[in-house]
């Protein structure tokens, strides 16, 4: 019934929509990621210090009204650092999955449509990538190229990638019968046209859902790196980076991780909640 | 299937059950040989890529300081001076024999070295995921399918965990239990004391995700007719859920723990750094770092085996719970 309404052309029909109910916690969710935007575009608009600005007498001072997060072992503000962190922990996370979803629309569609051969090729490369653990494989990488955000970033992609050219390659196999392919096909439009018009847009409508949550992932993933000791360099604000700075002072200064790594969990968190609620109205509107 | 085969060959499905179990573990056994082989190749040429002499990192890397007469013969040693790929032949043809070379950083054969380190990671890592696994069943099957604040207050610990970063887990609970209250030791891999903090920021996340899917098929099944029809025998609620639903609703979670063995291992590098416990993944940081070439690709080859070894057992246990996937399976 819902299928024949959606394949219906809908001028003349007053479709009635019911009024958007926000719930708190994608209320929330979406704030805070709004905030984070804001705060990588514009930081000096939330924070007044400079991130790394040596104040050697103000050094490990507890969160406070001066220094709402404190103040690491050189005396820098720590909410500053954070809030100037934002650009790029942001600019890491939607780059690392950018590039992972590109490996995985090149994989997935070599797969879905090559052929028996190729796919059983794209299977067993998926197969290694996956017994690869991620991190071992990023560490190799980072061993090659050096350290530093480009090689983090590939890293972090490189990890995410095959996750997802899992998904892509079940939308294609999916989709790829599709009526609406036959008959594009039979309007003989060359391939790639029907590849990238048609096939590639419907089989990503549902990874959108997959793709927000995938950016908080690999925020935590990079910052997981940068704590190693792989990503920025030091005193650069970076929240892993941060982390791994403090890790020396959490007998007696907690603040020093404390915050960092807060920005991360909220950060994650409010691409989960907002991801599901996408998918729900994605979902709610397709079904 | 007709009448007749039925008569003729007088089928015991148990038997037949395990046979193609049997069947389907071979050929990923096959498979995964063909991982690890693929593994070692792509180790082995990251590491020649990478740039620096292996020479100089068998000779003790940038501090050092060799003669030449030293590196001459140290390359002559350890076959440096043959071309690239007919060091892989010989490295593979050594390989096969179980033979995986010296560490150029700790001077000891690897595979001594993977025997000493193997157990505490592999340890770190089951006591993980069977915490993880107590911690979703508790939370999932007492809480699924209740009033509603129970369930969504649940639901909220469940996203919370899973968005929790290990390595920041750790910290904390580094700065709260062990410098704090003093109650763990705050580093060491001694005695079950040093294995709490570490398995259970490694545990917490984990299961977060998996508690998110078998909440959701636990929440479907509750709705299945034939929990129905247990509950109008007169069964009680508890008996209901785990002796009923559970089985349905464990399947998407035992599928994701396949997937979750990788994210331990990853997981158990950081975890070893932070609380300085001895094992595979922090030997592998500092191999990698000192570009310990047959070192790096032995602790590869263990993670990798015992992630193949795991995903089949994965495999397996999932036939096994669901006999009905068996048909398309086999």
């Amino acid at each position: 019934m819902s299928e024949l309404l959606l394949d219906t052309p809908l001028s003349g029909i007053r479709v009635q929509r019911t009024p958007r109910k926000w719930r708190l916690g994608p209320l929330l969710a979406v704030s805070f990621l709004g905030f984070l935007i804001i705060a990588a575009v514009l930081p000096q608009l939330f924070a007044h210090s400079d991130p790394l600005a040596i104040v050697p007498h103000d050094a490990f001072h507890p969160p406070g009204w001066a220094h709402w997060f404190g103040t690491d072992q050189s005396g820098r503000d720590i909410f500053s650092r954070v809030i100037y962190g934002t650009r790029q922990s942001l600019f890491i996370g939607l780059a690392a999955t950018a590039l992972a979803m590109s490996i995985a629309i090149v994989l997935g569609l070599l797969g879905g449509l090559g052929g028996a051969y190729l796919d059983r090729g794209v299977g067993w490369l998926l197969e290694i990538l996956f017994a690869f653990p991620s991190l071992i494989l990023a560490l190799l990488f980072v061993a090659v190229f050096g350290s530093g955000i480009g090689p983090l970033i590939v890293a972090t992609g490189l990890g995410g990638a095959p996750g997802y050219a899992r998904m892509v390659r079940g939308q294609v196999l999916a989709v790829r019968n599709a009526g609406y392919i036959e008959s594009a096909k039979a309007l003989g439009h060359p391939p790639l046209r029907i590849i990238i018009r048609q096939l590639l847009p419907n089989a990503m409508r549902p990874l959108i859902v997959t793709l927000t949550m995938g950016v908080g992932q690999a925020i935590v993933w990079a910052s997981a790196l940068s704590f190693l000791g792989l990503g920025a360099r030091p005193p650069a604000p970076e929240w892993g980076t941060m982390l791994s700075m403090g890790r020396d002072f959490i007998a007696n200064a907690w603040w020093l991780t404390f915050f960092p790594g807060l920005f991360i969990v909220l950060t994650t968190l409010s691409t989960t909640v907002a991801g599901r609620y996408l998918q729900q109205r994605l979902e709610g509107r397709l079904a | 299937m007709t009448s007749e085969s039925l008569v003729n060959e007088l089928p015991n499905p148990r038997r037949e059950r395990l046979a193609r179990l049997g069947r389907r573990a071979l050929w990923r056994l096959l498979g995964g040989v063909l991982v690890l082989w693929a593994v070692a190749t792509l180790t082995f040429f990251a590491l020649r890529l990478m740039p620096g002499d292996p020479v100089l990192a068998i000779l003790g890397g940038p501090s050092g300081n060799p003669t030449a007469e030293t590196i001459a013969e140290a390359t002559r040693e350890y076959g440096l001076d043959k071309p690239l790929a007919v060091q892989y032949a010989l490295y593979l043809g050594r390989l096969v024999q179980g033979d995986l070379g010296v560490s150029y950083s700790q001077h000891l054969p690897v595979t001594r070295v993977l025997a000493e380190q193997s157990w505490p990671t592999l340890e770190l890592t089951l006591t993980s995921l069977v915490l993880a696994w107590i911690l979703v069943l508790a939370l999932t099957v007492l809480t699924a399918g209740r009033r509603r604040w129970v369930s969504s207050l649940a639901s909220l610990a469940e996203t919370l965990s899973a968005a929790l970063p290990h390595f920041w887990l750790g910290i904390l609970l580094l700065a709260v239990f062990a410098f704090g209250l003093r109650l763990f030791p705050p580093a060491g891999s001694d005695g079950w004391r040093t294995l709490v903090l570490p398995s259970v920021a490694l545990a917490i996340p984990l299961a977060g995700f998996i508690a998110q899917v078998t909440r959701e098929s636990l929440e479907l099944t509750l709705d299945q007719p034939f929990v129905l029809t247990a509950r109008t025998r007169g069964l009680s609620d508890t008996a209901v859920r785990f002796k009923h639903a559970l089985r349905h609703a464990v399947l998407p979670g035992i599928s994701l723990s396949g997937w979750a063995i990788g994210a331990l291992i990853s997981g158990a590098v950081v975890i070893e750094v932070i609380f300085s416990r001895k094992g595979l993944g922090r030997q592998l940081y500092q191999a990698v770092q000192a570009q310990d070439l047959p070192l790096t690709i032995g602790i590869s080859l263990v993670v990798a085996a015992g992630y193949v070894l795991a995903n089949i057992l994965v495999d397996l246990l999932y036939l096994w719970v669901d006999p009905r996937q068996q048909e398309h399976a086999a």
